[in-house]
């Protein structure tokens, strides 16, 4: 390629071109409209950064070539609708530039999430190491408070979220029998959103004033004074949330409209239905965290006051809309994970899930009550206080029916042939972990005890179990059990049993105790703490050292099995539903022919059950998941 | 589900005899057994923990019941988890090379209303529990003292209104014991959080209102208060002392305090504080802002 065709295609050079225009054109509005307006210091680097913020990423997705199609269509230009250019990989390279496939982009996100993860889990060691004992060991104050900040953010909104995007990516398009996503283009500026995000949030520590360090909370007036670095995370905060809505937006209509003939509601697989949820919490609740951030922004930027009491604003409303996109957040990060551990049981326990229906409403209910519950995180906050007891009924209720998910799992366990795997054995930690989780979760429904708790160490405890013990041992779980399906190899068996243990085994030394410093009177967010909790920290900041290590293993199974592991299986876990009908890796367009679906989709046990079939056969029986297969 | 003869109840497994728990009786019956003596030294453990800093307010040992109670109703139902996760891995796993499938169990209706509605009970009765808690612990009192706190970044200070007088300003908390205070609480600048472990009170201190906290110290003695709303880089110093006196000790501390205000004037000297404080805010305010 010339050096001028270099930069005129879509890819790294021409991004690399377009990103200084993109700083040039921000340093020319910034400048042109400061001396329009007669502001004395027309120069003024935070401005310039913070529009440049806002428009140096669209010159870098122009330039990789996100847009290309768009515009090219938008100018009347010619294209061809079918397109499959951009589709499928042959070489490394094929993953580092806009890809069409669901399935390079499945692999984009989990490998960019684990990026993010990785720099996230190094920040809690650094976190660890400065509560090692009271006092200051390694850094001042400030950055500290930027280290969780910063380790928080990434892991919520470029690790868990995405990361269950990234899975689904890959997985949901097999199962249900369809091509590809419904929107190709759109599913690949998804992705390319993301890196953006990731990188924004690690380069506030380049600002001036250092990284933002307002917990990922970022509450105002705090987040409204602190200096540049909490720029970044306002506008990273919108470049991840675009990216979430416009895959649930994606997710929404593949589901709807792709599945294969046959494939109805009710034999939809229990992970497609936990996205589809997934999905409307996303879309119905991320644009009020993306408000609330453009009001700190504005806040911040041109003085507009919504958080400023001075200038009749109200404190209380940010926290009431950041919540309610927040709590819904958090079973935007379990419900796939939920999913995930429905494949994973009933595959390994060769049963039919229990209860299939119920497990499909309970993720619905659960939708619905996860929009009533917002305000149980500002118990103390100051709010009216009668809105207190309505929050705590329905957030205690939100029990009810995740009480329903983990007896249905039980039960699918119950007569089983269990098959002690490495993401069954994830799966198993991850009921046990969660339903401690859910406990002191209900605990902290409950006013009394969240008076006194809130804001606590205990509150450290519980999102980390439902967090950690929840969400990520899921991500494990279904990494482990997809990795044969994604990479065509298999990992190492012993190497992921060790992993689960070592991670099973510290991740309850390192979360266990923060319950009891946290009852006892430490508050979460603290550089140094009183000498009372120096020996339970201790053992914490010990066993969350070898928590990490333990990961170690993890990446090394991965990263050695995809290169030199043994050859996978179509179907190593004998399962039923559709992606392990297809090779693996599976074809470049999935399915050679398109599957009829005639049954449900865990019909272990069922003589002669099957849930797709690949060719027209009449006779196939369609043994589905009938209430008269229901025992009594 | 009882019967253990279909699919999966079919195969004879010798070594299952060895399995813990023994094989005589009902494997329900045998895990219900295992399940309560487990339940019950769960809770005793839990129960042994003390959990709790010391009960400095009349409704610290409500709102530790409450929990204790919390913890006896939930240890049985981590215990039924574990133990139904754990049995099955021992009593079903799969041997190497067993390819069979488990029975073709789809759903119970019977069951599954029950663990609805099961836990529905117990959370709804959890929830008007602790109604009746809060409004116990939130209960006003005649004769309350009345003490409004002020969180700045960061440092906490204190008035004591007087009638017919300047408000007594102090920088350390000091309360009669047995009598009840309403705190009225605000920030200057950003969100702090007023918490004292030993009264179990909590309320944001937020700038533009006004917030309210109540207790009732019942021990004398020194007990820390914390701020637990990140509020900047001193957030983890921000962390003073309530000193609980005996009555006469307390109004003595009092008298001395408007002694002191009525001679130097202690109202102007915070108010100085307070624009000083202002100030220097206004001058960090981010560039971005220009």
């Amino acid at each position: 390629m010339t050096t001028v065709g270099r930069f005129r295609a879509p890819g790294w050079w021409r991004a690399s071109l377009y990103m200084p225009i993109g700083v040039a054109i921000s340093i020319g509005l910034v400048v042109g409209v400061r001396a329009l307006i007669g502001k004395p210091e027309i120069f003024n680097g935070s401005a310039i950064t913070t529009v440049a913020l806002l428009i140096v990423p669209f010159a870098f997705l122009i330039g990789i070539g996100c847009f290309d199609y768009w515009f090219r269509w938008a100018s009347g230009a010619p294209t061809v609708p079918e397109d499959h250019a951009g589709h499928g990989a042959d070489s490394w390279r094929d993953y580092f530039r806009v890809n069409t496939d669901h399935k390079v982009i499945g692999i984009q996100y989990i490998v960019t999430t684990f990026f993010f993860f990785i720099i996230g889990g190094l920040m809690a060691m650094l976190i660890r190491m400065e509560l090692l004992a009271p006092g200051r060991q390694l850094v001042d104050p400030n950055t500290y408070n930027s280290l969780f900040s910063v380790h928080a953010s990434l892991m919520i909104f470029l690790f868990i979220i995405p990361v269950f995007a990234g899975i689904a990516n890959y997985v949901i398009p097999l199962m249900i029998g369809a091509p590809d996503m419904a929107f190709p283009r759109l599913n690949a500026l998804s992705f390319w959103l993301l890196p953006i995000a990731g990188v924004m949030m690690l380069s506030s520590y380049l600002a001036p004033g250092g990284a933002f360090a307002t917990g990922w909370t970022a509450y105002a007036p705090l987040s409204t004074e602190l200096p540049l670095g909490q720029n970044f995370f306002t506008i990273a905060v919108q470049f991840a949330g675009a990216s979430s809505i416009a895959t649930a937006l994606n997710f929404l209509v593949t589901i709807i409209t792709m599945r294969a003939p046959g494939m109805t509601f009710f034999r939809m697989p229990l992970l497609v239905w936990a996205n589809f949820s997934t999905s409307l919490l996303v879309v119905i609740a991320t644009p009020f965290i993306a408000g609330s951030q453009f009001m700190v922004l504005l806040d911040r930027a041109i003085g507009a006051d919504f958080f400023n009491p001075g200038g009749g604003g109200d404190v209380l409303m940010y926290q009431h809309i950041f919540w309610f996109y927040s709590h819904p957040a958090v079973y935007i990060m379990m419900l796939p994970g939920f999913g995930i551990v429905s494949e994973v049981i009933t595959a390994s326990a060769r049963k039919p899930i229990f209860g299939y229906r119920m497990m499909a409403f309970s993720l619905l209910a659960i939708v619905v009550l996860g929009f009533t519950v917002w305000a149980h995180h500002m118990f103390v906050s100051g709010m009216f206080s009668w809105l207190r007891i309505p929050m705590m009924i329905t957030t205690l209720l939100i029990a009810v029916p995740t009480g329903i998910k983990i007896f249905s799992w039980l039960a699918t366990l119950w007569r089983g042939v269990i098959h002690l795997t490495t993401p069954m054995l994830f799966a198993l930690g991850f009921i046990t972990m969660f339903t401690l989780g859910g406990i002191s979760g209900i605990m902290l429904g409950m006013i009394p005890v969240v008076i006194h708790v809130s804001d606590s160490y205990f509150v450290v405890a519980h999102i980390h179990y439902v967090l950690f013990g929840g969400s990520v041992f899921t991500i494990f779980a279904g990494i482990y059990f997809w990795f044969p399906k994604m990479t065509g190899r298999m990992y190492d068996e012993t190497l992921g049993k060790l992993h689960f243990w070592l991670s099973f085994v510290f991740f309850n030394l390192t979360f266990g105790p923060m319950h009891l410093v946290g009852i006892d009177g430490m508050p979460r967010r603290v550089a140094d703490y009183a000498d009372q909790f120096a020996t339970l920290n201790v053992i914490i900041s010990v066993s969350a050292f070898l928590f990490g290590l333990s990961f170690l293993i993890f990446l090394y199974n991965m990263i050695a099995s995809w290169r030199f592991g043994p050859a996978a299986e179509a179907n190593p876990w004998r399962a039923k539903t559709l992606e392990w009908q297809v090779t693996s890796p599976p074809p470049r367009f999935n399915f050679d022919e398109i599957p009829t679906v005639v049954g449900g989709p865990y019909e272990y046990g069922v003589p002669g059950a099957v849930h797709g079939v690949f060719k027209e056969k009449s006779k196939a029986v369609p043994v589905g998941a009938s209430a008269g297969m229901r025992e009594e | 589900m009882a019967e253990d003869k279909s699919e999966t109840g079919g195969r004879s497994r010798p070594e299952d005899r060895e399995a813990p728990g023994r094989g005589t009786g009902h494997p329900i019956g045998r895990m219900f057994v295992i399940g309560s003596i487990a339940s019950a030294i769960g809770v005793a453990l839990v129960l042994l923990i003390d959990w709790f800093p010391v009960q400095a307010s009349a409704g610290a040992d409500d709102v530790d019941l409450l929990y204790d109670v919390t913890l006896i109703v939930a240890i049985p139902i981590f215990i039924l988890v574990m133990a139904v996760a754990i049995y099955s891995v021992v009593r079903f796993r799969a041997r190497p090379g067993d390819m069979r499938d488990g029975a073709p169990i789809h759903g119970n209706a019977r069951l599954e209303v029950i663990w609805v509605a099961v836990p529905a009970i117990i959370v709804s009765a959890l929830a008007a529990y602790s109604w009746i808690v809060l409004d116990e612990i939130e209960a006003r009192e005649p004769n309350a003292l009345q003490v409004s706190v002020r969180a700045q970044q960061f440092a906490w200070s204190f008035q004591y209104p007087q009638a017919g007088g300047p408000a007594v300003q102090s920088e350390e908390l000091v309360l009669p014991e047995g009598r009840q205070v309403n705190f009225s609480i605000n920030a200057i600048d950003v969100i702090h959080s007023f918490w004292i472990p030993a009264f179990r009170i909590k309320q944001d201190a937020v700038p533009g209102i006004e917030t309210e906290s109540r207790a009732v110290p019942i021990r004398t003695g020194r007990y820390d208060v914390v701020c637990t709303e990140l509020c900047g880089a001193g957030h983890s110093t921000m962390r003073q002392n309530v000193r609980v006196l005996p009555p006469p000790e307390f109004d003595r501390w009092m008298a001395g305090k408007r002694g002191a205000a009525g001679g130097a004037g202690g109202a102007a000297q915070t108010g100085g504080d307070t624009a000083a404080q202002t100030g220097a805010r206004a001058a960090v305010r981010p560039g971005a802002r220009g």
